[in-house]
């Protein structure tokens, strides 16, 4: 074997060692950065204000402090000067749960509704029914928020839970029907038929095999949902002021408010974003799969 | 058959009374919060509305409206911060979604959390992006600054949001930050349906990595690729938490972009009709890419 020989292959059995590091150097770089801002965020809201105020800040705090959360949710806010209070913030956890619980029931429960009919029951012109509601959900939101103010306002609905709930409910449907149309489409008529023969009417087919067939597209779009309401800024911050705000308006209240404590803000961010990652762990499976399948996503 | 059909005619007046009670409770809700308020919404912006001067509201001015926002130079300002911001996101996303892709379309040990692992931007609030975000790079205090200055990268605390180019640039990198990982999943999921023996065929015949690349894989998933990029045209097109929380807007109406330029108009000046109108040729925009992206599609689909 001649040097040459020799040092190709001595170099071919290296490059799969050397792949596999970089390999694994390559999702090494991936996870810190996915990661890293979230673990930032996390250390800053148990880190005391002098801790963050240092240049370079302490990456590891000793002590930590649990005051910011103590506060937030004891309203035990003596050592802390809260831009908005306690009160607030709970409410406004408390709304974007009870508002993006209910959005979700609304939008799945009649979206469902609606895309069965239009596939199984050959509504004439549902063609182009489709196409419009496609169309509205493309549009920017500024184009419906003006006139919905308005509505809203001279029926009594801003800064109202029930506001909220119909506008987002409104602004979620096209996208839940398009998926879900999508989906019924994947199941063949032939066991709703059979079902039929068997002496089921049209609707018991939809609840006994269309329904229990879709659970994966039913699971997508109601995961959708909710992470889309809970996360939405914009409406709430034009339709609530105070009784119905969310905790993404109560969040960037901390930001535009907040005096000397820049661990607050790291403290909001955490409990807005915990149900979402929770959430988000918990439905993986459904989410890749029903989104994709469903090309639209928000 | 003459017989099932006589036979199927009232069930299929039973099947229709029954689509339209199943599809009636969501058409109506849409009908309210999306159909009535484009129609309202476009009267709006063909009249006069201002807030502050209540008295002429509600005059029949055509395209005034229209006109007063073509030719104002905020507006072109941020119709072109606009074109900056949604060019350099989509192109970032894309391209950086599809390498990743690309590269993690193997088995490997922990593919299952790394699954996991990038969903969670994608999953959390954009405004609790922007504030985390903004705290990282906080000039005074910034993990940012911090780090770099520890690995002496950096001499003194940079004022990272400073400048009008290069806050739009990290708005942008950051929405690069959220946006990514959802468009590499999309694109995972398209090239795992590629057929395996293709590959192989290829490499029988002894193509290059790069040949295969762009010989097999690129025509392959070219509809998928297609529907990312535009829908995150769209979507970025559409941008607004991630500016109203780092930025503003600024520095200098830097990072002004259409969506802002329009929220500024309607709830800041209070100039509903202006705004409205400005909302309008942002659908319009949206709606010729929307055409554009349709008819690209439909060829693709032809083929």
């Amino acid at each position: 074997m001649s040097g040459a020989q020799r040092a190709r292959r001595w170099f071919t059995n290296l490059q799969k060692p050397l792949g596999k590091v970089l390999f694994g150097l390559i999702i090494a770089v991936i996870v810190f950065t996915v990661l890293a801002p979230f673990v930032w965020m996390a250390i800053s809201s148990v880190s005391t204000p002098r801790a963050l105020a240092q240049k370079p800040p302490e990456w590891i705090p000793n002590p930590a402090t649990w005051e910011r959360y103590k506060a937030l949710f004891t309203s035990d806010s003596s050592a802390l000067n809260l831009p908005v209070t306690a009160e607030t913030f709970r409410s406004a956890i408390f709304t974007s749960f009870l508002v993006a619980t209910t959005t979700t029931i609304i939008a799945v429960g009649t979206g469902a509704a609606a895309a069965f009919a239009f596939v199984r029951l050959r509504i004439p012109g549902v063609k182009y029914l489709l196409l419009a509601t496609l169309a509205v959900q493309m549009l920017p939101v500024l184009v419906l928020i003006i006139p919905l103010f308005l509505m809203m306002q001279s029926l009594g609905l801003l800064d109202t839970h029930l506001g909220l709930i119909v506008v987002y409910s409104g602004y979620l449907l096209p996208v839940v029907v398009w998926i879900l149309v999508s989906y019924f489409e994947s199941i063949p008529p032939d066991m709703e038929e059979a079902a039929m023969v068997d002496g089921c009417s049209r609707a018991e087919t939809l609840v006994r095999v269309v329904l229990p067939l879709a659970l994966p597209g039913l699971a997508a779009v109601a995961v959708f949902s909710f992470l889309s309401a809970w996360n939405e800024f914009f409406m709430a911050l034009i339709f609530t002021s105070s009784n119905a705000k969310t905790i993404t308006v109560a969040i960037t209240e901390f930001t535009t408010q907040a005096g000397a404590d820049l661990g607050l803000m790291a403290t909001g961010g955490m409990i807005g974003a915990i149900p979402p990652i929770i959430l988000a762990i918990a439905a993986h499976r459904y989410i890749v799969g029903g989104l994709t399948t469903g090309g639209v996503k928000s | 058959m003459a017989t099932a059909l006589r036979k199927l005619t009232p069930g299929r007046k039973r099947d229709l009374r029954l689509a339209a009670a199943l599809a009636a409770p969501a058409l109506i809700i849409m009908l309210i919060v999306a159909a009535y308020p484009i129609i309202r919404s476009f009267w709006i912006s063909i009249t006069t509305y201002n807030l502050k001067e209540p008295a002429g509201a509600g005059e029949f001015v055509g395209i005034d409206n229209y006109l007063a926002n073509l030719t104002d130079p905020a507006f072109w300002h941020s119709l072109w911060v606009t074109v900056v911001f949604v060019a350099m996101a989509v192109t970032f996303e894309v391209s950086l979604a599809l390498a990743l892709a690309l590269f993690l379309n193997r088995p490997f040990r922990g593919q299952g959390w790394m699954r996991i692992l990038v969903l969670l931007p994608w999953a959390i609030p954009p405004v609790v992006v922007g504030v985390m975000w903004k705290w990282i790079l906080n000039p005074s205090y910034g993990a940012l600054n911090g780090l770099l200055t520890q690995f002496g990268l950096i001499d003194s605390y940079i004022i990272w949001l400073g400048e009008p180019f290069r806050a739009l640039l990290i708005v942008a990198l950051v929405d690069t930050w959220k946006e990514t990982a959802f468009i590499m999943l999309m694109i995972l999921a398209a090239l795992q349906s590629v057929p395996k023996d293709l590959y192989e065929a290829a490499r029988v015949d002894g193509a290059s990595a790069w040949r295969i690349l762009w010989g097999i894989t690129i025509p392959l998933i070219r509809p998928t690729l297609f529907v990312v990029i535009s829908l995150r045209t769209i979507w970025a097109l559409k941008s607004f938490d991630l500016i109203y929380t780092i930025t503003s807007g600024g520095p200098s109406e830097g990072t002004t972009v259409l969506g802002y330029y329009t929220y500024i108009e309607s709830f800041v000046r209070l100039r509903l009709d202006r705004g409205s109108s400005a909302a309008f040729i942002m659908a319009a925009i949206v709606m010729v890419i929307v055409l554009l992206y349709q008819r690209a599609l439909y060829r693709e689909v032809g083929q």
